[in-house]
């Protein structure tokens, strides 16, 4: 038995990385989670519309971000509608308190702070802690509209988001084992001497990933739409330019992933650390403003946070295109990164000695053409 | 999709490397190699574990760039390649797997199906069309690779290994396969570590730990052995013992030239062979290298394998 402990430690101590993943990840998964892992809403965006917006006092959990007296009902849902608040107050005569139902959270989080005992709304447009007459004016009970999630379903937020997390096990796990797969058995080098250029071999390789993911999509949300009654308010072809460009981030990142790694178990390893931060720190379960501050910039720098934003906007709220141009062209930038860098690995496996993809000629190839990898070259 | 281009002949007479150096990091994997491949002949690549055949062979495919000297190929249309190992997709059929090949060069779908046919044929995998590839045996995966890599008519067919743990039925049937590739006018380059297969060959190369050794048609590489060989019955005694081994049950003894050693005292005077002169050779380096003496060789470098003598 010693001797097998002995030779599990060896083997072990020179596969760095799962060392690392057993030593370095579960602290910083703690340190990350810890701060993340928070249901507790303390701030809640609020606009204030109608006549006495500019002087209705609005206190904690809610935070004011625009007044606009002139507005009415029509404005601050659509204020709601494309994101610009979770709440809104339609002061006047009627008082309204619409809540955004797609952020589910922060949803329930306002109508308890409507409900608490010590807020109390007044007529005159706002609500005050402690019971304070604003304006002098009696208290009455403000109309409240939950929208989009009237019964505040849990399933209503979840199916957009898992649409998302589908688009990321396809995209970065699968296709990093699709590759990597290649250069296990040796396959690679053999493309690499075919008549073929990189990028068909490229584009070839990632097509049928992308072609499952996107069935994968549509069989997820028309199990949601069906089963769980989830509505698709929104148009579709915002939805598929958000999808596609969210696939193109993760194809490119998985090809990314199966370029560094010499196997599937690496390639699963990389893509477990990509996957996983993605799943609970883009705000598919976690409230992104319950996240702290110190941790919630890693959310901003993940795909799955902006796909988030334009699957629940477009499914829930049906929000159009025009708010949703930050996230779509943030997804557009990164695949624009990412898919160029994963080319560009491609292209260093296939080709490296510059043998032309043509069919006619002949090439005599001189030497100092490149540079050739250890990792994959033979020793005999 | 029209059909491939015709096998064009190379520019100077042999496709092949010249002068080619090869570096991983720091170490040198191919110093100053020559070697050349014409067309309908078949040109051997011999060597040890660590000798640099893959790392030739892979030059000529243009999998790697050398980082010095010249490689001299067809276009990549024209270049048949089976890496190390059958480099067929396990999780394919052998159908599956031709079918692609013949898709990824260009070869007319009116054509590819009876082409495909015709080789599944010549390799007897006829039956076995239908079986995923991971699932055939060592010999026939090898066969597979080889047809695969023959299958759209290449000018320059470059075979990795291509009988490295198969048996001698298959071997037989690759040996047949490569035969009638040149017969029909591939230059085909191979590497190998055994030195029967290369006495088949009409050119060979012996490399060692990245240089050449020898170069030359095998009857070329024996007849430029230095020295005499003799063949006796009991391992000599003395510092003929450092040059001796063991072949085909009895011992081979070389006398280098200029040793005054009296004829006929370690034995019957014999023919040299290529493996032999290889031996010889890797005897000759060792010796210059380190005079270590007495060790039990059996057939030279311990990495090359006289099949028989093993």
């Amino acid at each position: 038995m010693w001797a097998m402990i002995v030779k599990e430690f060896r083997q072990l101590r020179r596969d760095r990385r799962t060392l690392a993943m057993m030593i370095v990840l579960p602290v910083v998964l703690l340190v990350v989670f810890g701060y993340a892992a928070s249901f507790d809403v303390s701030a809640i965006p609020a606009v204030v519309a109608g006549p006495q917006a500019a002087q209705a006092p609005v206190r904690a959990p809610f935070q004011v971000v625009q007044r606009a007296p002139s507005e009415g009902a029509a404005w601050a849902q659509d204020e709601l509608r494309d994101g610009h608040a979770a709440v809104a107050v339609v002061t006047g005569a009627r008082p309204m308190v619409l809540i955004d139902g797609s952020q589910l959270f922060t949803a329930k989080a306002a109508l308890a702070a409507l409900e608490s005992a010590s807020t109390t709304f007044h007529a005159g447009g706002g609500f005050a802690a402690g019971g304070q007459a604003a304006g002098g004016q009696s208290a009455s009970a403000p109309q409240v509209r939950v929208l989009y999630n009237p019964a505040l379903k849990t399933s209503y937020i979840m199916i957009p988001g898992l649409a998302g997390v589908v688009l990321v096990f396809v995209g970065i796990i699968i296709t990093s084992l699709g590759v990597v797969r290649e250069r296990q058995t040796g396959t690679l080098e053999q493309l690499a001497v075919m008549p073929l250029r990189p990028r068909d071999v490229f584009l070839g390789k990632i097509a049928p990933y992308f072609a499952v993911a996107a069935a994968d999509l549509a069989l997820v949300l028309a199990v949601g739409v069906a089963l769980f009654g989830v509505p698709f308010r929104g148009s579709y072809a915002v939805f598929a330019l958000g999808a596609l460009l969210f696939l193109f981030v993760t194809l490119g990142i998985g090809v990314l992933i199966s370029s560094v790694s010499e196997n599937q178990g690496q390639a699963i390893q990389m893509s477990f650390m990509f996957t996983l931060p993605q799943v609970l720190l883009s705000g598919l379960i976690f409230p992104l403003s319950s996240i702290a501050a110190g941790v919630r910039w890693i959310s901003y720098l993940l795909p799955l946070t902006y796909f988030n934003e334009i699957s629940r906007g477009v499914m829930l709220r049906a929000e159009p295109i025009g708010p949703l141009w930050p996230p779509l062209l943030f997804l557009a930038l990164l695949g624009l990164v990412v898919m160029t860098l994963a080319m560009l690995r491609f292209r260093s496996y296939l080709g490296p000695a510059g043998s032309g993809g043509g069919r006619g000629g002949q090439n005599a190839v001189a030497g100092a053409a490149g540079t050739p990898d250890p990792a994959t070259a033979g020793s005999r | 999709m029209s059909a491939p281009p015709p096998r064009l002949p190379p520019p100077s007479g042999a496709w092949g490397a010249r002068a080619v150096t090869v570096r991983y990091g720091h170490r040198l994997a191919l110093d100053q190699v020559t070697f050349q491949a014409l067309p309908g002949q078949v040109s051997a690549v011999v060597g040890g574990d660590g000798a640099g055949r893959t790392t030739l062979l892979r030059c000529l495919s243009g999998a790697i760039a050398p980082g010095g000297g010249t490689v001299a190929r067809p276009a990549r249309i024209q270049v048949g390649y089976l890496s190390a190992g059958s480099g067929t997709y396990p999780d394919l059929t052998v159908a599956e797997n031709l079918a692609f090949r013949a898709a990824a060069y260009q070869i007319p779908a009116a054509a590819a199906g009876p082409r495909i046919r015709e080789y599944l044929g010549r390799a007897g995998l006829a039956d076995a069309r239908d079986r995923l590839a991971g699932q055939l045996s060592g010999g026939m995966r090898q066969k597979l690779g080889v047809i695969a890599a023959m299958l759209h008519h290449p000018a320059l067919l470059i075979l990795d290994e291509p009988t490295t743990g198969v048996d001698p039925v298959s071997r037989a049937d690759l040996w047949s396969l490569i035969a009638r590739a040149a017969a029909e006018g591939a230059a085909v380059a191979f590497s190998t570590s055994y030195l029967d297969e290369a006495e088949r060959a009409t050119h060979v190369l012996i490399l060692a730990e990245g240089r050449e050794l020898a170069a030359g048609s095998p009857g070329q590489i024996a007849a430029a052995m230095p020295g005499r060989l003799w063949v006796t019955g009991t391992r000599p005694a003395g510092p003929a013992r450092a040059r001796s081994w063991r072949r085909d049950g009895r011992w081979r003894v070389w006398q280098p030239e200029g040793d005054r050693d009296p004829a006929g005292r370690f034995g019957d005077p014999v023919q040299p062979d290529l493996q032999d002169a290889v031996t010889v050779a890797i005897l000759t380096r060792e010796l210059d290298g380190d005079r270590t003496g007495d060790r039990d060789r059996r057939g030279g470098d311990p990495a090359l394998s006289a099949r028989e003598g093993r």
